[in-house]
């Protein structure tokens, strides 16, 4: 079986490569829509790449893409050099170590505790003992704000408590790329800084390489190193937050302003 | 146009049929792999075995008493007052091959198929199986395996079980409540009975066992749409899975030997 090996050993090699993520020629179709039509976009090791764009415009698609929980009709995706849409499911499984991904509704499994569900990715990616685990859980949730949590149910949990449980297990066992969903909806404006906080955190303490899709703009401001705009299921504009504030692009500058008039359509 | 009515529909029985083999084949193929779900699997062979103890006990209780009492009917008035005992057999192998297999696979069907839709569909709908594969989990390792293979070993223990509750109901029926010979019942039971006759009905509550399940997980995975689409994957589950049973069941008796002593 043809391993991931190579792609697992480049990641001790260190940043001589400097795209992490890149993005070539994405395209997918749902349900008969054409919703991404040729995006390209280069990540570099340990930026944070914000996507912003209206909803429905396909920026969780392009997580799903990113992740194999979707595979794109067309185009390349290439982690590190290596490209990983050929893989097998098994090796596509097991190159997810290098991911976590943080979901809109945080995607706690309900029937677990927050440690199991913390410990969840530890115990499939990483070979320890149950000490180690509960070590490194409790690690995880201090690293998120959260203690004595660990025996509660996810249905015992404040929405913003949920989100910040979601990110310990992503962060849980160490992974390079971080994914984003909407890290700030559902929460109020103190807890979604919270949150950009630690998304900040992460990327300094452990130099992870982020994806962050949002449609808030204080966030995307916050947290971005580079912002990419996407519409029309394309990347319309990529800059640094500066240059995407000073965009000449009227669809850029209708949507960081959320005006209802102008050339995207409000309805 | 006409012919367009005519097809839909036998397209969408195709499709379905090819998921559902889809879906079978990735079970079995899983079920091989490691990680080994051990805990999983443990707790769905109590809430697909131990907790469905109740509703069996109930269900093959009166199947076994009203098939023991239409059997006296029957012998009653065609061949005759006083041959009654002589239905004992008539009730084991009615009960044993076909009663009691295809009723609890019913309310397998209803009790359990449905929770795993349900179950399984809410996690679609909330993104927790997306939330599986970042983790690196497969879900049909992690979900569909445990419940499969925990159904196929689940439904034949609840058959012997439910064969004896409903031996016992006809035989309460016949000889305590009707007293007919109770030596004549006994020894006609044991002697036409044969051990082939509960064997295959077992075999046949393991094929619904995996059909439940399968139909279960196929339609929780499939769901999509909110709550609404839970509540559909639901329905069809229990739907799909009770005609399957139905059908195969008659198909599956059809095709296996009536008696292995060539009686």
């Amino acid at each position: 079986m043809k391993e991931p090996a190579d792609f697992l050993a480049k990641e001790k090699r260190g940043p001589q490569n400097q795209i992490m993520i890149n993005l070539i020629d994405l395209h997918k179709s749902l349900g008969g829509k054409k919703v991404l039509a040729g995006v390209n976009l280069e990540v570099r090791r340990g930026e944070t790449m914000v996507v912003i764009g209206q909803s429905g415009a396909g920026k969780s698609v392009l997580l799903k893409l990113i992740i194999g929980i979707m595979k794109p009709d067309q185009g390349q995706i290439l982690i590190d050099g290596s490209e990983i849409t050929g893989l097998s499911e098994e090796e596509r499984l097991r190159l997810n170590r290098k991911f976590g991904m943080v979901f809109q509704g945080a995607a706690l499994f309900d029937s677990m505790t927050v440690a199991e569900n913390v410990a969840f990715g530890l115990e499939r990616h990483r070979r320890l003992g149950a000490r180690q685990v509960r070590e490194m859980v409790s690690e995880a949730l201090n690293l998120v704000g959260l203690r004595g949590v660990e025996q509660l149910m996810p249905h015992e949990l404040s929405g913003g408590m949920k989100k910040r449980v979601g990110l310990a297990r992503a962060i849980a066992y160490r992974p390079e790329i971080m994914l984003y969903d909407e890290p700030s909806t559902g929460i109020d404006p103190i807890r979604a800084d919270a949150i950009n906080e630690m998304i900040n955190k992460f990327k300094k303490e452990m130099g992870v390489t982020s994806i962050v899709i949002t449609h808030d703009m204080a966030s995307a401001f916050r947290v971005a190193d580079r912002i990419a705009m996407l519409y029309g299921g394309r990347i319309l504009e990529v800059g640094t937050p500066e240059e995407i504030r000073h965009s000449q692009n009227p669809v850029v500058q209708q949507f960081i302003r959320g005006e209802a008039r102008g050339p995207i359509e409000s309805w | 146009m006409n012919r367009q009515r005519v097809s839909r529909p036998i397209e969408v029985f195709v499709l379905n049929l090819g998921e559902v083999g889809l879906m079978f084949g990735r079970t079995l193929r899983a079920l091989f792999g490691r990680p080994w779900e051990k805990r999983n699997f443990l707790y769905q062979l109590e809430e697909v075995g131990v907790k469905s103890l109740p509703v069996v006990s109930l269900t093959a209780a009166f199947g076994g008493l009203v098939f023991g009492l239409q059997t006296y009917i029957g012998f009653h008035r065609y061949i005759g007052p006083g041959t009654e005992a002589y239905g004992g057999p008539a009730i084991g192998l009615g009960l044993c091959k076909e009663i009691i297999p295809i009723l609890v696979g019913l309310m397998v069907a209803g009790r359990v198929g449905s929770s795993m839709a349900a179950e399984i569909g809410t996690m679609k709908i909330t993104e927790q199986i997306d939330a599986l594969i970042s983790l690196g989990a497969d879900p049909i390792r992690f979900l569909v395996v445990p419940r499969t293979l925990a159904a196929f070993i689940t439904l034949p223990c609840l058959t012997l079980y439910g064969d004896i509750i409903g031996m016992f109901c006809g035989y309460f029926y016949n000889v305590v409540l009707m007293g007919v010979n109770r030596s004549i019942y006994v020894t006609q039971t044991l002697t036409f009975l044969e051990l082939w006759d509960i064997v295959s009905g077992l075999i046949k509550a393991a094929v619904f066992g995996l059909v439940i399940a399968i139909v279960g997980c196929w339609q929780g995975l499939k769901a999509e749409g909110g709550a609404e689409g839970v509540g559909r994957a639901t329905t069809k589950t229990v739907v799909f899975s009770s005609i399957a049973i139905l059908i195969i069941n008659f198909f599956m008796s059809k095709a296996m030997p009536a008696s292995l002593t060539g009686r």
